[in-house]
């Protein structure tokens, strides 16, 4: 790991890059499921059945968290670009990655019960 | 790399897309509990306008989002020229966009 | 018994790109009191190796000519502590990141100020010696935003730390950008529209991820990611208005 890249706002833009990209790769196959429910329901429920493991309701977990992470971060970056500057740069971003927590692990209360 | 067009589209779409997640988000929590079933989510969706365009304003917003976002990605790691750069963001635009517009159809005809 | 040392690892070689050809090489430095990282440096040079280049001027941490990169970090070498970066007794250096090498620790700054004239940083005068001088209200939003961008002495650290500035090779960089900035908002300056549109090309102000790495290593406390912010606002407003 580079050492000049060692500060919590090197992070936060890691973790949103990285939160974008994984969500843009989830993206067509999230399209392409929901697909079957025009002409194939009972293929849709198929792959909804996935859903009851508790591996699939991590990884459910785990989007959710990179959705909400790669929102809060957005809107962090906007407040930086749009609104007067604020020295609690680092506070957003925590911030960021609290309230994401919060969203995801909420989620996945629901999923288990 | 981005102008200052992209710039602008990139950060509208995103603040378009913002209630969006919210409310995606909710109504996922709300919907998880107790199972997911093909037949419970249809039952709600089908036929229904608002869904329809809350999540036909989210396929066409975060294909015109991601499609940009990818081309920075790509652009910083791979440095590919400006007509490359150019056929791919259209690409991706067109691919999510018409796969995005077509489960949204799916969902709520 | 022998004095205490540092085994200081410096880098030698000349060539393009990131580092171009060359090798870390290794010496014991003897260590002093109230030691810094270019202390270390010139004994290298005085004692060791006089064919070790490097480059320093007030050597008092005003002019930014001494900046190298000390273990993985761009800094003023004038201004590091040998305490705050030697980790078991040994110092890594290297010239400065993102710029060509001419030899060892000396950085080709010419990319830099290159950047700097790009980004429309040459003040454009609108009036001549023989018109009254401009009065300029210290107190307005505008000349604030000036004074908190003006400080910058164009050392390379912030362009050193960007990772945009690594990875796209139009990106103008921080302290060319917050330069221009410093100008967008100088009410004397007549040239806005050339330099929004300076700053609006392939690697213009758009670009910035807001990393903030210009902001944790300036060694003068500037914020160039603030001014970068500014320029995306006032370009956003000028495209708006058509004005790009």
């Amino acid at each position: 790991m580079r050492t000049h890249r060692n500060h919590a706002l090197w992070y936060a833009f890691a973790l949103h890059r990285a939160s974008g990209l994984l969500l843009a790769l989830f993206l067509p196959a999230h399209f392409w499921v929901l697909s079957y429910a025009l002409n194939d329901a009972a293929a849709l429920d198929g792959f909804l059945r996935w859903t009851d493991y508790t591996a699939v309701k991590v990884a459910e977990f785990g989007l959710v968290f990179l959705l909400a992470v790669h929102l809060f971060g957005g809107l962090r970056l906007m407040a930086l670009e749009w609104l007067p500057w604020s020295p609690r740069q680092k506070t957003y971003a925590a911030g960021a990655v609290a309230g994401a927590g919060f969203l995801a692990v909420s989620f996945f209360l629901g999923a288990i019960r | 790399m981005l102008g200052v067009r992209l710039y602008m589209l990139q950060r509208i779409t995103a603040l378009v897309m913002a209630p969006l997640v919210i409310g995606h988000i909710a109504v996922m929590i709300y919907a998880v509990q107790g199972g997911l079933s093909a037949a419970e989510i249809l039952g709600r969706t089908q036929g229904s306008a608002l869904w329809a365009l809350f999540y036909g304003t989210f396929a066409i917003a975060v294909a015109l989002h991601a499609a940009i976002g990818v081309r920075v990605i790509v652009h910083e790691t791979l440095g590919p020229g400006r007509g490359a750069l150019a056929v791919l963001t259209a690409s991706l635009f067109v691919v999510l966009g018409a796969m995005g517009l077509y489960a949204v159809h799916a969902v709520t005809a | 018994m022998s004095a205490p040392s540092l085994r200081v690892s410096v880098w030698r070689g000349a060539g393009t790109g990131q580092h171009g050809a060359g090798e870390y090489q290794a010496f014991d430095v003897p260590v002093q009191e109230s030691q810094t990282v270019l202390d270390l440096v010139a004994w290298i040079q005085q004692n060791a190796d006089p064919t070790l280049a490097y480059r320093y001027a007030c050597r008092v941490g005003m002019c930014g000519s001494c900046a190298m990169t000390v273990n993985g970090v761009p800094r003023w070498t004038c201004r590091t502590h040998i305490d705050k970066v030697a980790q078991d007794g040994a110092v890594t250096i290297g010239p400065l990141r993102n710029l060509p090498v001419i030899k060892d620790l000396v950085a080709d700054m010419d990319p830099f100020f290159d950047k700097w004239i790009e980004a429309g940083g040459a003040f454009a005068p609108t009036r001549t010696r023989a018109d009254a001088v401009e009065p300029i209200d210290p107190a307005t939003p505008a000349r604030r935003a000036v004074d908190a961008a003006i400080e910058c002495i164009n050392c390379g650290v912030c362009y050193a730390a960007c990772d945009v500035v690594s990875a796209n090779p139009d990106y103008l960089g921080p302290a060319a950008l917050n330069r221009a900035w410093s100008l967008v908002n100088d009410v004397k300056d007549g040239a806005l529209d050339a330099r929004l549109t300076a700053v609006s090309g392939p690697g213009g102000c758009h670009n910035c991820h807001s990393q903030q790495g210009c902001v944790a290593h300036c060694p003068n406390d500037l914020n160039p990611t603030a001014a970068i912010a500014g320029l995306k606002r006032a370009t956003v407003r000028a495209a708006l208005r058509g004005k790009l």
